[in-house]
C-alpha cells in the first residue's frame, strides 16, 4: 500500500485516497459553444500514458480536499503532489 | 511404536518430554521440540502423501517451509481442520492428530496411482487439450474422475470457531528472516537504539545455526551465540522478536504483511487467544535476510521416499537427533553434501557412495569425506532409482567427457539403499525482495539471481544475497542492520567483527536436469514435486511453441503449486533455456507472488466476520422498529424496516394495510437514512444552479423543490428535494445510497472548477432524524405538536419548508410527499428522534396512525409513477427519458450536463423511456429486469425492447402495476407488448407510469 503526500497533511496510506482521474482538464468555460465531438474530447479522451501522469487525487477520507500529483503509472510511485494551483505538474506525455 | 531412527543424543529436542500423535490414525511418539516430519522420521515413516497429479507416494524432501511432498492435514475437531500444512513445519504437541492427503483409501494403496498408468494421457497442458473429445465425455467421465482424484487436501465442513487478530506496526527497522545475519542485523539496529522488528517463520529463531554444532562465533560454540544473541535482544525495550512468524508479502512503500501463528503448537490452547495474528507493518528500512533454499537434483525417479536435500537430511540428523536412513547415497554437485554425508557417517549411517556430478571435486569437506573412507565418485550422475513405497537403491553411470552419461537402461553400478540425498546447490530466496519489485541480476558465479536494484528502501545480507559462510553472512548482517539503523534516522552502531571458526565455505551447483543416458521421452525426472511437472514437460512446452517463460510456467503448471516454486523454479527455467537454446538469464525468471507461503484465510478476514463483516448502519428509530417486530432489509450498509407484519400477516397482507391506512389515513416512515448536504454561502445558489438541472435562484426561502442531478455526460445520477432555508443556506437531501457520491462530486466542482465560489458543504446525513407522516390526516396528528409554524393549508403549501419545533424540539419541517398523499417530513437532530417519533405516534393513536416500511414505501410511490434513481435509471436515462425534462431551468445557460443533453442522440425518439404496464391478468406481478419484445414469435436473436423497472401489486387499485423502460414509449401508450418469461409469456398494455391521483389534488389536502 502506498504512502501518499497530501500537500496538507503530509505522508498517509493510500486507502485514506480517491482517485480523480487525469489532471489539467478543465471544464470549458462554454460547453454550449463546442461541437459535439470537442465536448466528446472533453469528456471522454485522456491520454493514458505508460510512465508519468499528472493526476487529481482526494485526500477522501482525511482533509477531503483535491490535489495535484504526478504519478509513474510503471512503478505506481508519486514523484511530486502539488496544491491546486500550485505549479502545475506538466504531465501527460512530456 | 519406537522411535528406531533417533540418535542416542544431541539436538534440540528434549528428551525427557516424550509425545504421542497420531498419523493416518496410527499411533506413534515423538519428541518435544519435534516437527511432525522429525517426528515421522524418528519412526522410520517417509512415505508421507500422494503426488497431486499422478498419485505417486512421495516422502519429506525438506526440513522447512520449502517441503513440496509433506502436506498434511491436522485437526483438533472438524471446525480446526487445516488442510495443506506442511509437515516441517508442524509443531508437535501431545496429543496431534494428522493425516495425509491425496490418496484413496491408503497411502500405501492409491486407486488414483492408476494415473500413473494413465501418465503418457495426462501430458503437459492436459487441462486444454486431452479432454475436448469427445465433449460428452468431459462431464460423465472425465471430470468427475479428475475432481475426485486432484486437488490438495480439503476444506473444514464446520466454521472455524477461532479468533484471528490483525494488528498495525510501525518500526525504523524490520529484518524479516532470524537466521546468523537477520540476528546481526538486529543487534546492529538494536545498537543504534532503532524500533527493531525481527520476525522467522521458524518456532525458534537461528536459522542455520541451529543445525550448527561444529563452529564457534567469538568463541563461542555456535548454538550458544545464538542463545546469547537472542537473549540480548530480548532484553532490548526497542526490539520485538516474532517467532513463528512469515514475512509472506511485500508491497509498496516498505508495507510488509507478517503472519503469526500463536497457539498451532500448543496442546491445549486457550479459546479465547487468537490462532493467529496479521501484522501490517510499515518499516522505515527493511532488511531481507531470508536464506537460500537447496534445490534437488532432476535425475529419473527422483521423487521416491526417501530421496531427500543433503541439507535437510543434515538437519534432521543434528537439530531433531534423527538418522533420516540406515544407508544412504549422497547425489550431489555442491560441496555441502559432503559435509551431510560425513555427519551421517559419524552417526553411524552408511553412506554407500557419493555420486558428484562434477569431475574434480576436491576441496576440505571433500577430503574430509575421503579420509572417512566415504567412497566418491566424480563425473557420476544417477541414472534411476528403484522401490515402490520407499527408495530401494541407486542406479550410478559415468558422465563422459562430453557430459553425457554412458547409454542404456541398465549401464553403471546399482547401489542398494534407503535414503538418497541430492543437493543441486542452493537458490537464495529473493522472493520478498522481488515482489517489492526489486530487480534480480543473474549472477554467473554462482548461477543465481542475486537482488541488484531495490524498489524499496532495503537490503538483502546473507544467503539470500549469495553470501554463503557464517563469518560473511554475520558480517554482511551487521552492516545492513547498521546501515539502515542509519537510514532510518536513527544512530550507527560501531561495527562489529565476528571471529568464526570451524565453519567451512562450500562451493558448486548445477541448475536443470542431470544427465543418466536413457530415453528422455520415457523418464520421469521431477521438477515440481508439488504439481508433478517433469522434465519432459517442460521441454514439451517449448517442442509446442511457448517462447516465454511465463507461458511454460501456466502451461506446464510448474512453480504454481502452493510451493510457489521454491524448490523448481531454477530447474524449470534451466531446462526450458536448454529447450530454447538461449542463455538462462535471457530467459528470465517468473514473477514472485505473495504469498511467501499459504496464510489462512482466518488472518486475513482477522475479526471481519459475521456481524463485523461490513458495518451496519442503524437509524435512531431502528431500536423502536425491533421491538415492534418490524422485518428489516438491508440497503446498502443501511438496515431498514422493511414492513411490520401484525400478528399473522404475510408480507403481502402487511404492505397492502400499511398502504391502505397511508391512502386513506396516516402512515409514519422512518426516512432518516436520506442523505442530506447543508450548502451554505452567499454563492451557495449559483453553485446548486451549475450542479442541478433546476434554477434555484428564484426559490424562495421557506420552499423547496425536487432536483435532480446529472453526470456531465447527461445521464440522471442523483435527486432529492432540496429546501431554501435562508438566502444562503439550503438543506439538499439525496438518495440513501448516493449521499457519499452525491457529496464527492460537489467537492470536485466546488475545488477544482469553481473555487471562486464561496460555498461550504457539509455531510448532515446522520445529524437528522427523518420522520414522514403522509395520508390524509398527517395534518391533524401533526399540527398540536408544532410550534413556532402554522401549518395550515394555505400557509404551508406543498413544497414549504420551516424551521420550528416539533414536540419540543428543534425541526426542519418539510411539507414534502413520496406517497401522492398529503405529507410531512420532520427533521430533528438525531439524538431526538425516537423520542419525536414516539411522541407523534402517541398523537396519532386517535386516527389509527400506522408504523409503514420501505415495501410499502415503493408501492406507494409505484403507484404514483415516481421513480427510483439506480431503479427506473441506469446511468444511461436522461431527465427526459424518465419524464422529468419539465424540471430543467429554462434560462439557464449551462449547468453539469447541459451540453451533453444537446446532442442529437439525446432525443432520439426510439431512446428507453418511462412507462406504466398493466398485465392481462390483475393478478399476475411481473419479475424486475423482465425483457420486454414486441413479438414473441420472432426467431431468435429477438430484438429487446425494454425492460421492467418496477412491479408490484398494488393494493389501491386492487391490481398488479409496473414501471418499464421502452423504446419510444411515451408514443406507444396503448400497445400491447410481451413479457417473455420462462415456458410462457405473459401479456402486457402500456399506459401512463402515473397509475393513481394523476391530476395530484390529493397533495394538496
Ligand atoms: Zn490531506
Amino acid at each position: 500500500m502506498l504512502l501518499i503526500p497530501c500537500p496538507w497533511c503530509g505522508l498517509r496510506p493510500e486507502i485514506e485516497f480517491s482517485y480523480g482521474g487525469e489532471a489539467n482538464i478543465a471544464r470549458p468555460a462554454d460547453p454550449a459553444a463546442l461541437t459535439d465531438e470537442e465536448w466528446g474530447a472533453f469528456l471522454y479522451l485522456r491520454t493514458n500514458p505508460k510512465g508519468r501522469h499528472a493526476e487529481r487525487w482526494r485526500h477522501a477520507n482525511g482533509c477531503g480536499r483535491f490535489f495535484n500529483a504526478v504519478r509513474d503509472t510503471v512503478s505506481d510511485f508519486f514523484e511530486t503532489t502539488t496544491k491546486p494551483g500550485e505549479l502545475p505538474p506538466s504531465g501527460g506525455k512530456s | 511404536m519406537s522411535e528406531a531412527f533417533r540418535t542416542r543424543d544431541g539436538g534440540r529436542i528434549d528428551r525427557t518430554r516424550p509425545r504421542s500423535f497420531r498419523f493416518d490414525g496410527v499411533g506413534y511418539q515423538g519428541l518435544a521440540g519435534d516437527t511432525l516430519a522429525s517426528a515421522l522420521l524418528a519412526n522410520g515413516v517417509h512415505l508421507v502423501g500422494r503426488s497431486f497429479k499422478y498419485h505417486r507416494p512421495r516422502g519429506v524432501v525438506a526440513a522447512g517451509s520449502d517441503e513440496p511432498n509433506a502436506l498434511v492435514g491436522v485437526w483438533r475437531d472438524e471446525a480446526s481442520y487445516a488442510p495443506n500444512l506442511r509437515a516441517t513445519q508442524v509443531e508437535l504437541y501431545e496429543g496431534l492428530r494428522a493425516e495425509s492427503q491425496n490418496r484413496s483409501p491408503s497411502l500405501r494403496f492409491d486407486r488414483g496411482a492408476m494415473a500413473g498408468l494413465l501418465a503418457p494421457f495426462l501430458p503437459a497442458g492436459f487441462y486444454y487439450k486431452t479432454f475436448l473429445w469427445p465433449r460428452r465425455a468431459w462431464a460423465r467421465f472425465w471430470e468427475p474422475r479428475i475432481r475426485a482424484m486432484a486437488g490438495l487436501g480439503r476444506a473444514p465442513t464446520l466454521p472455524d470457531r477461532d479468533r484471528y487478530a490483525q494488528t498495525y506496526a510501525h518500526c525504523d527497522v524490520l529484518v524479516v528472516g532470524g537466521g546468523p545475519a537477520g540476528i546481526a542485523a538486529a543487534l546492529a539496529a538494536a545498537a543504534g537504539h532503532a524500533r527493531v522488528i525481527l520476525c522467522d517463520e521458524q518456532a525458534e529463531l537461528g536459522g542455520s545455526l541451529l543445525a550448527e554444532t561444529e563452529a564457534t562465533i567469538d568463541g563461542m560454540a555456535a548454538q550458544a551465540w545464538l542463545a546469547e544473541a537472542l537473549a540480548r535482544l530480548a532484553r532490548e525495550p526497542r526490539v520485538r522478536v516474532l517467532p513463528r512468524t512469515t514475512g509472506f508479502g511485500y508491497f509498496a512503500h516498505n508495507f510488509v504483511g507478517l503472519a503469526e501463528r500463536l497457539t498451532d503448537h500448543l496442546a491445549e490452547p486457550d479459546p479465547q487467544a487468537p490462532r493467529e495474528r496479521l501484522w501490517q507493518v510499515r518499516a522505515r528500512e527493511v532488511v531481507l535476510a531470508t536464506g537460500a533454499l537447496e534445490r534437488p537434483l532432476v535425475f529419473p525417479e527422483n521423487d521416491r521416499p526417501g530421496i531427500m536435500l543433503a541439507d535437510a537430511a543434515r538437519t534432521y540428523l543434528r537439530r531433531y537427533g534423527v538418522k533420516p536412513g540406515s544407508r544412504a547415497v549422497v547425489a550431489t554437485a555442491h560441496d555441502g553434501a559432503y559435509r551431510a554425508a560425513l555427519d551421517l557417517h559419524r552417526a553411524g549411517v552408511a553412506v554407500a557412495a557419493v555420486a558428484d556430478l562434477r569431475p574434480d571435486p576436491e576441496g576440505p569437506l571433500v577430503e574430509a569425506a575421503r579420509a572417512a573412507g566415504i567412497a566418491i565418485r566424480p563425473a557420476t550422475a544417477i541414472a534411476g532409482t528403484k522401490g515402490r513405497l520407499r527408495v530401494r537403491s541407486a542406479r550410478l553411470v559415468r558422465i563422459g567427457a562430453e557430459g553425457e552419461a554412458g547409454g542404456g537402461a541398465s549401464a553403471g553400478e546399482t547401489v542398494g539403499c534407503d535414503l538418497l540425498l541430492m543437493s543441486g546447490g542452493f537458490t537464495p530466496s529473493v522472493h520478498l525482495f522481488s515482489q517489492s519489485r526489486g530487480q534480480l541480476a543473474f549472477d554467473p558465479v554462482s548461477a543465481a539471481f542475486l537482488p541488484a536494484r531495490p524498489a524499496e528502501r532495503c537490503r538483502s545480507a546473507g544467503a539470500c544475497r549469495g553470501t554463503f559462510g557464517l563469518a560473511a553472512a554475520l558480517i554482511e548482517g551487521y552492516a545492513a542492520g547498521e546501515a539502515a539503523s542509519a537510514a532510518a534516522g536513527r544512530g550507527g552502531a560501531p561495527g562489529l567483527g565476528f571471529a568464526v571458526t570451524g565453519a567451512i565455505d562450500t562451493r558448486g551447483g548445477t541448475l536443470g536436469a542431470t544427465p543418466h543416458g536413457r530415453d528422455a521421452a520415457r523418464v520421469k525426472a521431477f521438477v515440481d514435486f508439488q504439481n508433478d511437472v517433469t522434465a519432459k514437460d517442460v521441454k514439451l512446452a517449448v517442442r509446442e511453441g511457448f517462447r516465454s517463460i511465463e507461458h511454460i510456467k501456466r502451461y506446464t503448471t510448474t512453480g504454481m503449486a502452493t510451493d510457489q516454486g521454491k524448490s523448481s523454479n531454477m530447474n524449470a527455467l534451466a531446462i526450458a533455456a536448454v529447450a530454447l537454446g538461449r542463455p538462462l538469464p535471457e530467459v528470465g525468471l517468473t514473477t514472485f507472488r505473495m504469498p511467501y507461503t499459504p496464510v489462512s484465510f482466518g488472518a486475513f478476514a482477522g475479526f471481519a466476520r459475521g456481524e463485523l463483516f461490513d458495518p451496519l448502519r442503524r437509524t435512531p428509530i431502528d431500536p423502536w422498529a425491533e421491538a415492534a417486530g418490524a422485518v428489516f432489509e438491508e440497503v446498502g450498509q443501511w438496515r431498514r424496516a422493511r414492513y411490520f407484519p401484525r400478528e399473522g400477516e404475510d408480507m403481502h397482507q402487511a404492505v397492502g394495510r400499511e398502504v391502505r391506512a397511508v391512502r386513506q389515513g396516516v402512515g409514519i416512515f422512518d426516512g432518516s437514512t436520506l442523505g442530506k448536504i447543508e450548502v451554505v454561502g452567499p454563492d451557495a445558489a449559483e453553485f446548486l444552479n451549475r450542479m442541478y438541472v433546476n434554477a434555484w435562484s428564484k426559490l424562495a426561502p421557506g420552499r423547496c423543490r425536487y432536483g435532480v442531478m446529472l453526470r456531465e455526460d447527461g445521464f440522471v445520477m442523483d435527486d432529492g428535494v432540496v429546501g431554501r432555508m435562508a438566502p444562503d443556506r439550503f438543506h439538499v437531501t439525496t438518495t440513501t445510497g448516493g449521499a457519499a457520491r452525491v457529496l464527492a462530486t460537489m467537492e470536485d466542482y466546488l475545488q477544482t472548477e469553481w473555487a471562486d465560489l464561496d460555498v461550504w458543504l457539509t455531510s448532515t446525513s446522520e445529524q437528522w432524524a427523518v420522520i414522514a407522516l403522509q395520508g390524509p390526516r398527517a395534518r391533524e396528528v401533526l399540527a398540536p405538536l408544532v410550534a413556532g409554524a402554522d401549518i395550515g393549508r394555505e400557509a404551508f403549501p406543498h413544497m414549504s419548508v420551516r424551521a420550528c419545533r416539533v414536540a419540543g424540539v428543534e425541526a426542519r419541517l418539510f411539507r414534502v410527499s413520496f406517497s401522492g398523499e398529503l405529507g410531512f417530513e420532520v427533521n430533528v437532530p438525531a439524538d431526538y428522534g425516537r423520542a419525536v417519533w414516539e411522541a407523534i405516534l402517541r398523537a396519532g393513536r386517535g386516527f389509527g396512525i400506522t408504523p409503514y416500511g420501505t415495501e410499502t414505501m415503493h408501492v406507494l410511490r409505484a403507484e404514483k409513477g415516481y421513480i427510483i434513481v439506480g431503479q427506473e435509471t441506469d446511468g444511461t436515462a436522461t431527465p427526459d427519458d424518465v419524464g422529468l425534462s419539465g424540471l430543467i431551468g429554462r434560462t439557464k445557460k449551462d449547468f453539469v450536463g447541459a451540453r451533453s443533453l444537446r446532442r442529437a442522440a439525446m432525443a432520439a425518439p426510439d431512446r428507453k423511456q418511462l412507462v406504466g404496464l398493466l398485465t392481462e391478468d390483475p393478478r399476475e406481478v411481473l419479475q424486475e429486469g423482465a425483457q420486454i419484445v414486441a413479438n414473441p414469435q420472432t426467431p431468435a436473436p429477438v430484438p429487446m425492447l425494454g425492460h421492467v423497472t418496477s412491479a408490484y401489486h398494488s393494493p389501491t387499485l386492487e391490481r398488479s402495476i409496473a414501471l418499464a423502460m421502452v423504446r419510444g414509449g411515451r408514443a406507444r401508450i396503448g400497445e400491447v407488448l410481451f413479457v417473455p418469461m420462462p415456458g410462457r409469456v405473459v401479456k402486457v398494455s402500456l399506459c401512463d407510469p402515473v397509475f393513481f391521483d394523476r391530476e395530484g389534488v390529493r397533495l394538496d389536502g
